[in-house]
């Protein structure tokens, strides 16, 4: 569009070239007619006119843009002298990049996950409906009800969220599914990408609609494409299901991070799960309850309307309801289950990335407060040349706005990889977990109002320097100036710089402390050298008597493997999401074995007599089980310490003693082992027990196997023998290291964005203290001469120049370091075992920010101890 | 040349667009015209350099208080005439009216300190 103005302007100035060569033509005629010869009066006429192109230049510029070409032509001078301070001008580049992009970072994650409605029609009218604070599961029965007596919503929808085997007819391998009411996608008005996808007149009763609708990812990753797969029949859990069609492209399901491979009616959960789950009212099952508000209806009236419903309910069926009560919640992070704690870390985050950018620009304001100082002579001689206060003003903020624009950019284009790249990051390799953070407009947006926001903040720092200065004294004193003595703004602005920066380096030091004590914590097991294998023998088709079998089978081809040290099962392994069985246990005492009455509500493993030694556990005391401990001999468990000394009342003499389950049958303990961690790694320490697999069958399977070959070559060998036995059981192998990382991976993710910005708050701190270091040595080069030469000895002179430095950066370190252990009593929630009041910690912040501080100060230190009075004195 | 160029300069801001605007509002001219008519009229007083017209006039035209067209004068020349608009005419008189005020000002301040100098 630049060239209609262009243009426009092009005919102007043609016009008035025209014109003035008329005016001469006119004047040089009329002076010919007063009788002068031709050539004098074309010269006359010349003379009287003036600086024709002076006059055609000045009536140009009438037409330009005033401002917007000086502002150009500012932006070319601030180009000009950021070229000249190269050190200066990467330093603050480096600084807003960093700060700016950690903003846009943050933001993009939040715009992603809070502020972006999720991507179905009408999403401002989805909630999502919560039944009291376990993440708001629902029970079948209970969600019939509520579909069909409540008056708020157009339609509900609900699902589950499963893992199946599917055999394509190829290598069958896990899927995640959502198992969903039959009007899911009606509910959600879906459309699909291909084919058709289920409706609510599919269903009719148990297992009768054997349909899926697979995802577009899922359809593009592993059917490339393939438009004839609708129609196809496929096994999931070896029962034939039919390809229904694909669902579009960006929908992955009601709730953001977790995208399931298919969909497909949840009335056929019976048949993939063998358990009959459809009308047991007391279990809690469904994870998450959708639907679209009724137009008009709020909130708050629909949340009283499912509550009456639910008084209805706990009438009906007084032994199943508790006593929770129903909310409604955004959709998208699980209602407030996890949306809270997201929604708390994330404003943790930008606080934290908000303050990085505040001592930012604190850093560069002072930077430019300095460089400012400096110009000061130019800035004089410009003032008393007759340019104006406004003018130099408009110079400075020009370069300021450059170089956090620059910043700006370079912070944009960083973030967006790193957004890019968490989008991709499958964080939790077991789960189909993502965070789906690509940037959008907003992002972009963001960041460019915060590098304009911080180039005016810093910016405007020297302003009242400038004006305040007096050209005519600065030019008669040069530029020392006085340099106060008093607190400045910037001495203000530089210690709450290293405070902020030193709450960043304490808490992230408690939070890396945290992280490496839990990783090298007793887990109770040793998760070094080991290795699982999730085999799901139900999907895989197995029922009844042939699991245990099965499972013995696999346990023996494996010890056969050289190399396998030794290989146990377990139903459910300790620490594995989302976490395992618990079984209520009482004292051999009791008799009303009533559920008020239960001693404890254990951790329950069914393992094999193996399984101790496989997975590390220390037996204390008593034996293992042994095959022999099967359903003809008596019944026994091994206990750790804490249920010994909680249930049987005595550690020592735990071996030998009974407890009782929920139907009665007494159990002698044969063995006890370790405390350990089962369900998460901040729990206190619980109770748990130990059946052995014969007793107590279990049909899911995860085998343990300790090896000290290497995992690569072991998992190979496994996976060859295994398919040899049953080609198509469904395998997942991976080192035991490995699947913790789902349970570590909060405390990692918290771990690893505190690392970052505790790094940035480091860096920060150094340029800011190296600012300010260098700024007064350089002030004061003149005195640290004449101190040297009436004799200062070094001590005295590094005194002089870097005392004040030090002692704000002692002031901003102590508050920081005060403020930094408050912050971490919030972190302790989140990373296990995060204490602040760890000397390590306090003493590692402390050698740290002094490092930081003489890492700063060392080269104004030197510029100071290296002046030498005769050619400073010589100067000026 | 070099006095010719402050010519304006001693003119105070606006001065030359007032006169222009006044010319024109007793009859649209071309710039040879503008300039003669300002010249016979102040009595040869006021020497306005026939060049610093045009960037008057420009900024005129930009902030749209005259117009200008080509055509032939009575002459039969071919020039570039100007006529003053609506916007102009108000302009004028909101000019007019302010420096009248500022004068009488002047006037007030440099009669009495006259009288105390001599």
């Amino acid at each position: 569009m630049k060239w209609v103005p262009n243009i426009f302007r092009r005919m102007q100035y043609d016009d008035l070239s025209e014109e003035i060569r008329l005016h001469i033509e006119e004047r040089a005629e009329q002076l010919m007619g007063e009788g002068m010869s031709a050539e004098e009066a074309r010269r006359k006429a010349r003379v009287a006119f003036g600086n024709r192109n002076a006059v055609e230049e000045r009536s140009r510029e009438v037409w330009r843009w005033p401002t917007l070409e000086s502002i150009w032509a500012d932006v070319r001078f601030a180009l000009r002298g950021l070229r000249k301070s190269p050190g200066f001008t990467i330093t603050a580049v480096l600084t807003l990049t960093l700060a700016i992009g950690a903003n846009a970072v943050v933001f993009g994650v939040w715009n992603a996950l809070i502020l972006r409605p999720l991507n179905v029609p009408q999403a401002e009218s989805l909630f999502v409906i919560q039944h009291g604070s376990d993440g708001g599961s629902h029970s079948y029965p209970d969600y019939l009800d509520l579909r069909q007596r409540n008056r708020s919503f157009d339609d509900l929808a609900v699902f589950a969220i499963r893992e199946s085997g599917l055999d394509t007819g190829k290598d069958p391998s896990n899927v995640w599914q959502y198992e969903t009411s039959g009007n899911y996608f009606d509910v959600l008005r879906i459309q699909p990408y291909i084919g058709r996808l289920f409706h609510a007149s599919d269903e009719h009763g148990p297992n009768s609609a054997p349909y899926v609708v697979l995802s577009y990812a899922y359809w593009h990753n592993h059917f490339q494409d393939d438009r004839t797969v609708v129609g196809r029949v496929v096994r999931l859990n070896r029962h034939p299901f039919t390809i229904l069609g694909v669902a579009p492209p960006g929908f992955q399901g009601t709730i953001l991070f977790f995208a399931p491979d298919i969909f497909l009616p949840i009335v056929n959960h019976e048949q993939l799960a063998g358990e009959k789950m459809l009308n047991a009212r007391g279990n809690h099952w469904m994870f998450e309850m959708v639907g679209h508000l009724k137009p008009g209806v709020t909130p708050a009236q629909a949340t009283a309307d499912l509550n009456s419903v639910d008084g209805y309910l706990k009438k009906s069926y007084p032994k199943e309801e508790d006593n929770a009560s129903y909310t409604l919640a955004r959709p998208g992070l699980h209602g407030d289950y996890l949306g809270g704690a997201a929604r708390a870390f994330l404003i943790g985050l930008m606080l934290l990335s908000g303050l990085i950018l505040l001592a930012a620009c604190a850093n560069l304001g002072s930077l430019f407060a300095a460089r400012a100082a400096d110009r000061s002579r130019e800035v004089a001689l410009r003032l008393a040349l007759g340019s104006s206060r406004n003018r130099i003003l408009r110079q400075l903020f020009t370069e300021s706005v450059v170089l956090s624009l620059a910043g700006g950019v370079a912070g944009l284009v960083v973030s967006i990889l790193l957004l890019r790249w968490l989008s991709v990051w499958r964080p939790v390799p077991q789960f189909p977990l993502h965070v789906p953070v690509s940037p959008d407009a907003n992002v972009y947006l963001a960041a460019l109002v915060l590098a304009l926001v911080s180039g005016v903040l810093f910016g405007i720092v020297p302003v009242r320097q400038i004006l305040r200065a007096n050209p005519y004294e600065i030019v008669k004193a040069g530029s020392t100036g006085a340099f106060g003595r008093r607190i400045t703004v910037r001495d203000v602005l530089l210690v709450v710089q290293i405070a902020i920066c030193a709450v960043l380096v304490t808490s992230s030091m408690v939070a890396v402390r945290g992280l490496m004590r839990s990783m090298h914590s007793n887990f109770g097991f040793e998760p070094r050298n080991a290795m699982l294998v999730d085999i799901d023998l139900t999907a895989a088709g197995y029922t009844g008597e042939r699991i245990p079998t099965m499972q013995r089978r696999l346990i023996d081809a494996i010890q056969a493997i050289p190399g396998a040290d030794s290989v146990g099962s377990v139903n459910w392994p300790p620490l594995e999401l989302p976490g395992g069985w618990q079984g209520m246990v009482y004292t051999d005492t009791t008799t009303d074995l009533s559920p008020s009455h239960a001693a404890a509500d254990p951790y329950m493993y069914n393992v094999t007599p193996d399984y101790f030694r496989a997975s590390g556990t220390s037996l204390l005391a008593g034996r293992a089980f042994t095959w022999h401990d099967d359903t003809n001999a008596p019944r026994v468990a091994v206990v750790n310490r804490e249920f010994a000394s909680k249930i049987l009342g005595s550690v020592p003499d735990a071996v030998g003693r009974y407890f009782k389950l929920r139907d009665g049958t007494r159990v002698r303990v044969v063995g006890l082992v370790e405390d350990g961690k089962y369900k998460n790694l901040t729990e206190d320490q619980q109770p748990a027990m130990f059946f052995p697999l014969l007793q107590s069958p279990a049909s899911w399977t995860w085998l343990v196997v300790r090896s000290n070959r290497d995992p690569q070559e072991i998992a190979v060998a496994m996976r060859s023998v295994l398919r040899d036995i049953d080609p198509g059981m469904v395998l997942e192998i991976r080192p035991w290291s490995t699947e913790l990382g789902g349970i570590l991976f909060p405390s990692r993710m918290a771990t690893v964005s505190l690392g970052v910005l505790g790094m940035m708050g480091a860096m920060l701190s150094i340029t800011g203290i190296f600012g300010m270091a260098a700024y007064s040595v350089s002030k004061r080069l003149k005195e640290f001469g004449i101190r040297v030469a009436l004799g200062a000895q070094r001590e005295e002179v590094l005194q002089a120049a870097l005392g004040r430095a030090f002692k704000l950066l002692a002031i901003g370190s102590g508050a920081g370091l005060v403020l930094g252990l408050l912050a971490t009593r919030v972190l302790a929630f989140i990373v296990y075992q995060a204490t602040p009041r760890d000397p390590l910690v306090l003493a590692g912040v402390i050698l740290a920010m002094a490092a930081l501080g003489l890492l700063a100060t060392w080269i104004p230190a030197q510029r100071a101890l290296s002046v030498n009075p005769l050619v400073l004195l010589r100067e000026d | 040349m070099p006095m010719s160029e402050t010519t304006t300069r001693d003119l105070f801001p606006g001065a030359l667009e007032m006169m222009i605007l006044e010319s024109l509002r007793r009859q649209p001219a071309h710039g040879y015209a503008l300039v003669q008519h300002i010249q016979q009229r102040s009595n040869n007083l006021l020497q306005v350099e026939e060049g610093s017209l045009y960037p008057a006039l420009q900024r005129l035209l930009k902030a749209k208080l005259v117009k200008a067209e080509w055509g032939l004068s009575s002459t039969n020349r071919r020039v570039r005439t100007y006529q003053i608009t609506a916007s102009g005419l108000k302009r004028l008189e909101q000019q007019i009216s302010s420096f009248e005020r500022m004068f009488e000002g002047i006037a007030l301040v440099l009669n009495p300190s006259k009288a105390t100098t001599n």
